[in-house]
């Protein structure tokens, strides 16, 4: 059984890299690479590591995908308060984030599609009409500059000497 | 380079009789070649953490462009005592026992400078930075090397310190964790040396500018032992564990007198060190223990890969419990520290530095800095295991 400790030390490193082999995480963490297969495993099962995706460029995918940003006030449940209209908004798989926050709307989503109109259909007649739903604002996005971590520009490169004693 | 005559020899003699590096011609061919992987570096890969590089834009827009005092701006001066507090368990006044330098060898410089008569004799360890016998012969002292060894993990022996004191000594040096060896104090080593000291007399001049990166258990430092802090000046900065290196900020702490005496060669000397980088090392000490911590998490980990790639590789080298090198044994392959390096360099394209910089007794030995990304600690690697293979 994984240590909290490795367990996070290996979270970690996912988080950066999800493509890390478990070689890579064993010699860094200087483990034995069955204990993190195991580890990572059992964070699995334990839906502590719930998935793996790509930070991909802007324009890379051919399929011209518009995203927006959705901010969405809620009248909340007596029983339940947000829960059961933002997990009904998770369904929709154009719905790519769910996020509940504090401040003058409720719920922030991020949702892509083929193109304006498509969002659009999608806040109109998916979104707008739930029961519950008050108001939205729809930010379309129109460039990226960091997104889970990463930059999108490239850093600056200052070339250090090749030798300091 | 042109060889004007000189009417007369104006180089002083004590400058004339240092030694000239013998890796100098070595670090110049390095910077000729292109495709080299560098494990030479002994300096942080990572870029200053931004909220410090927008500390010091900050500190420029202000018009923050001044002379500080000669000890260094008060804020950062308070900072640098609440981190030494907190981080090493020694306590100093920021009004008269701390003093803000340019890096840590001015720290160094200005601390020999201001305790040594001629003729006195410091003891200190190699293999060590490139620095410390040129430091000690230039404020006109005599430096006494004790050995450190692998079989003994590059520990300092007490006594062998003990054995090398004379009626001459006056100052203890130290560096733990070690450039280049990456070897460390324990709590008890620490105690023995500081039992030493105190029995002899002598003044401990610590460099403890790794000691922010040192790797699983931390003891405070010899500064905070009994009957230690009227004895010993604490040097430390910026450069490493918060990856400023240009910033040049460094510091030492100790008794007033001893701060007071380098102030004057400091004021002399220097004046102050940069103001704007004062202003960021604030930002640093105040709010960078995240960033620092993450650096940390990095180093560590990339220890444990190029620890075990070089041991698989057939060449002996130890964990080492502090800073960002590893020290591995070369002499299994029958070169020279200074062949192994050029040999590596011109057929493999890797830069290591020979042992023999850090001393003469770094002799078959050399130095590999993980202060370089994971990829190129792997290719680096990869180059050095085709090198061993053309040594059969």
């Amino acid at each position: 059984m994984a240590t909290q400790q490795l367990k996070q030390d290996i979270l970690r490193l996912l988080r950066r890299n999800a493509r890390l082999p478990d070689a890579e995480i064993a010699d860094r963490l200087a483990v034995d690479v069955a204990e993190i297969t195991a580890a990572i495993a059992q964070m699995e099962a334990d839906r502590e590591l719930l998935g793996y995706s790509a930070v991909i460029a802007d324009g890379a995918l051919p399929d011209g995908e518009v995203s927006a940003i959705i901010e969405v006030e809620v009248q909340p449940e007596r029983d339940g308060g947000f829960d059961r209209i933002a997990e009904n908004l998770s369904r929709f798989p154009e719905v790519l984030s769910v996020y509940l926050v504090s401040g003058r709307y409720d719920l922030r989503l991020a949702v892509v599609g083929h193109s304006l109109q498509d969002v659009a259909h999608f806040v109109a007649s998916k979104l707008a009409s739930q029961p519950g739903v008050r108001a939205t604002a729809t930010h379309f996005m129109l460039k990226t500059y960091k997104e889970a971590g990463i930059q999108f520009h490239e850093g600056e490169d200052y070339e250090r000497l090749k030798v300091v004693p | 380079m042109s060889d004007s005559k000189l009417s007369r020899n104006w180089v002083a003699d004590h400058i004339a009789r240092l030694p000239r590096s013998g890796i100098r011609d070595f670090f110049e061919l390095v910077n000729t070649m292109d495709d080299v992987i560098s494990l030479g570096i002994g300096e942080p890969d990572f870029a200053t953490p931004w909220h410090v590089r927008e500390a010091t834009i900050y500190a420029l827009q202000k018009g923050f462009t001044s002379y500080t005092s000669n000890l260094g701006y008060m804020p950062l001066r308070r900072s640098v005592c609440r981190y030494v507090a907190e981080r090493f368990g020694a306590t100093y006044d920021p009004a008269t026992e701390c003093i803000i330098t340019v890096g840590v060898s001015e720290a160094l410089d200005i601390a020999l400078r201001s305790v040594l008569n001629p003729g006195d004799e410091v003891v200190y360890h190699e293999p060590c930075y490139v620095s410390y016998a040129p430091s000690i012969a230039m404020a006109h002292a005599k430096p006494v090397a004790v050995v450190t060894k692998e079989e003994t993990q590059f520990a300092l022996d007490p006594a062998a310190v003990e054995a090398a004191i004379t009626p001459k000594t006056k100052v203890m040096l130290l560096n733990f964790p070690n450039n280049p060896t990456g070897a460390g104090l324990t709590a008890d080593d620490k105690a023995r040396l500081a039992e030493i000291a105190i029995r002899h007399d002598l003044l401990v001049i610590t460099d403890e500018i790794y000691e922010d990166m040192t790797y699983g258990e931390r003891s405070p430092t010899i500064a905070s032992l009994p009957g230690m802090k009227e004895r010993t000046l604490f040097l430390n900065g910026m450069s490493k564990a918060h990856a400023m290196t240009g910033y040049r900020i460094g510091y030492a702490c100790g008794p007033q007198a001893l701060i007071e005496a380098m102030m004057k060669v400091h004021q002399y000397s220097m004046l102050c060190a940069s103001s704007i980088a004062q202003a960021a090392a604030i930002e640093a000490l105040e709010n960078g223990d995240r960033a620092r911590d993450e650096m940390h998490r990095e180093y560590e980990q990339r220890r444990n890969v190029i620890v075990k790639r070089l041991n698989e590789l057939g060449l002996p080298c130890l964990l080492p419990r502090g800073a960002f090198y590893v020290f591995p044994r070369i002499s299994g392959t029958g070169l020279t520290s200074d062949a192994f390096a050029r040999r590596l360099l011109k057929e493999q394209r890797v830069a290591v530095v020979p042992g023999t910089a850090f001393g003469a007794c770094g002799e078959g030995y050399v130095r590999c800095a993980y202060a370089t990304g994971l990829d190129d600690i792997e290719e680096a690697m990869r180059r050095i295991g085709r090198f061993l293979a053309t040594l059969g």
